[in-house]
């Protein structure tokens, strides 16, 4: 007998045989539905995403374009995400992917938020936030439908009173290190970004860090060598910081940048010499 | 050979497919582990580096863990189907010590880390597990695995990018392999060696690895099981290990007979 309650009542249709083995679909068919689709390559992307930890917090870098390929389709996309008073992500890959992950994340941060008002439920930390983030990602990549994104997350860890930065992207992988860049940045800022780092607090990170003014130095040197080199950049980024005092996002900032060699290249193109 | 001499019709047809970039749902992080069993100890090693490709994600990730007392498990491959799989093992063990009130024989994790692979057979963990620790008759022990559960108890075992590189080291020093023992003196049995011998000779795998193969540096964890009531002098005295050496012993972590866990740790080089 089919005990499924959306069986109760309903008549086994004629030359309908009750299947043992599968008794929630024996005779009553699905509703046809819409196929699903997965994400099987990514649309709308943003380019690469750096952050490094510093004296006293840690600070993110994203630049402000949404590429359709190679065309440079919107081009004042926020990037960067703050989540509470304490974490902050930051996305490259799909931007709708993106987007659906803001509005789950935030919809979880609601609720968390009027829970801790009724009794004294814990806020996210950066780490709890972390943690979702990489078990959502591999739980997605293993049903072969992943959430086609490189994010980092940065916070402060309140109790600990430590700084947070970590990496997870489409197919479950994370890690964790002083500074951490995605995509075409993991190969060019990622250097001068451990460059940077290690000079002032050594390779066991236990001298003095960069503080905030050299951070965003070093941020902004990276921003202008990917603008370079990387064609999905623009010349628009914004910067987040989080400290013990919370969540800072910067508006759009540009780098100065020097383009009067190019009347001397020779070789590429069309030239009379 | 008439047979042979038509092609399948589908070998004349020009490929009209599109180029498809599907999804690949596995990557390769790098790295190597290792495990060494003594008679009453076992040492489990593994490198902190985490790459893919030519990038060094990060210097530091673990690939070690320490289940409970007497059983600690390397990982290698796929470093996110690694962490899942650990939390995985661990969340077992836990259920089992709730529902047996006392920890998981070494054996026992052994078969249960065979089935849990095997039960992906078909969407596999692409992790390399090598289990090491102290078996219930109190002899040191290493089972190493393949991806999909294939298992056996061995002396020592490499895995990962310089299998290639240490295991033939292995066995050479450990299984004597290619050794005969001099006139009269008695024969060579595998598993049998002291400890500091044994400590040095994982040193050497890991520092000659790293010289050798691009995904393999950064730094090493050694993970050292004793048996209960050993002396642990040989690690924890002074001057014992060679400088640079970190040692730290790790707390207990249940009911077990009093076996101890060291980890010892040291720097790799990072190029």
């Amino acid at each position: 007998m089919n005990h499924h309650p959306g069986a109760w009542g309903q008549p086994l249709p004629a030359h309908a045989q009750f299947d043992m083995f599968n008794p929630g679909q024996s005779y009553r068919q699905a509703p046809k539905a819409a196929p699903i689709t997965h994400t099987q390559q990514p649309l709308v992307t943003g380019t690469s995403v750096l952050g490094i930890k510093y004296e006293g917090g840690v600070m993110l870098a994203a630049d402000n374009l949404a590429s359709y390929g190679s065309l440079a389709r919107f081009r004042d996309i926020q990037r960067l995400h703050p989540l509470g008073k304490q974490t902050v992500i930051a996305a490259s890959g799909d931007m709708s992917d993106f987007q659906w992950l803001k509005k789950e994340l935030d919809s979880i941060l609601r609720e968390e938020n009027g829970l801790s008002l009724t009794d004294s439920h814990p806020s996210l930390s950066p780490q709890h936030i972390y943690d979702f983030l990489a078990n959502l990602f591999y739980a997605r990549r293993s049903k072969m439908n992943p959430l086609w994104n490189a994010m980092l997350v940065g916070g402060w860890d309140n109790k600990k009173n430590e700084s947070f930065l970590g990496f997870v992207d489409l197919l479950g992988t994370t890690y964790s290190a002083p500074t951490l860049a995605t995509g075409y940045g993991a190969h060019i800022a990622t250097p001068l970004l451990r460059e940077a780092y290690e000079d002032k607090a050594g390779i066991d990170g236990k001298g003095p860090l960069l503080t905030a003014e050299e951070a965003e130095k070093v941020l902004a040197d990276c921003m202008k060598v990917l603008f370079y080199r990387d064609a999905r950049s623009i010349n628009k980024y914004q910067t987040a910081t989080v400290t013990s005092e919370g969540v800072k996002i910067s508006d759009s900032k540009s780098v100065e940048t020097e383009w009067g060699f190019a009347e001397s290249l020779r070789g590429y193109g069309a030239q009379n010499q | 050979m008439a047979l042979f001499d038509q092609r399948p019709a589908y070998a004349h047809e020009p490929t009209v497919a599109p180029i498809e970039h599907r999804f690949s749902p596995y990557s390769d992080n790098g790295g190597t582990i290792l495990a060494i069993a003594g008679a009453d100890f076992a040492v489990i090693a593994g490198d902190t580096r985490q790459s893919e490709g030519y990038s060094i994600q990060t210097r530091y990730a673990r690939k070690v863990w320490q289940l409970t007392d007497n059983a600690t498990l390397a990982t290698n491959g796929f470093a996110a189907d690694g962490k899942n799989f650990v939390k995985r093992v661990k969340q077992r063990l836990e259920w089992y010590e709730h529902a047996h009130h006392k920890p998981m024989g070494l054996k026992a994790i052994a078969r249960m880390i065979q089935t849990m692979l095997y039960g992906r057979r078909f969407f596999p963990y692409y992790v390399y597990n090598i289990l090491g620790g102290i078996e219930e008759d109190g002899t040191g022990a290493v089972y190493s695995f393949d991806p999909v559960g294939s298992y056996e108890r061995e002396a020592c075992r490499a895995a990962g990018a310089a299998q290639s590189l240490v295991q033939p080291f292995l066995d050479n020093q450990i299984y004597f392999k290619n050794q005969t023992p001099a006139p009269g003196a008695e024969a060579f049995v595998p598993g049998r060696l002291p400890m500091a011998t044994v400590l040095g000779l994982v040193v050497d795998s890991f520092t000659s690895a790293t010289e050798r193969h691009i995904e393999v540096g950064d730094g090493l964890e050694m993970y050292v099981v004793m048996k209960e009531g050993r002396q642990t002098t040989d690690l924890t005295d002074e001057g014992q290990l060679p400088a640079g050496m970190k040692v730290e012993e790790l707390g207990s972590m249940g009911e077990g007979r009093g076996e101890k866990t060291f980890l010892v740790s040291m720097p790799l080089k990072r190029d």
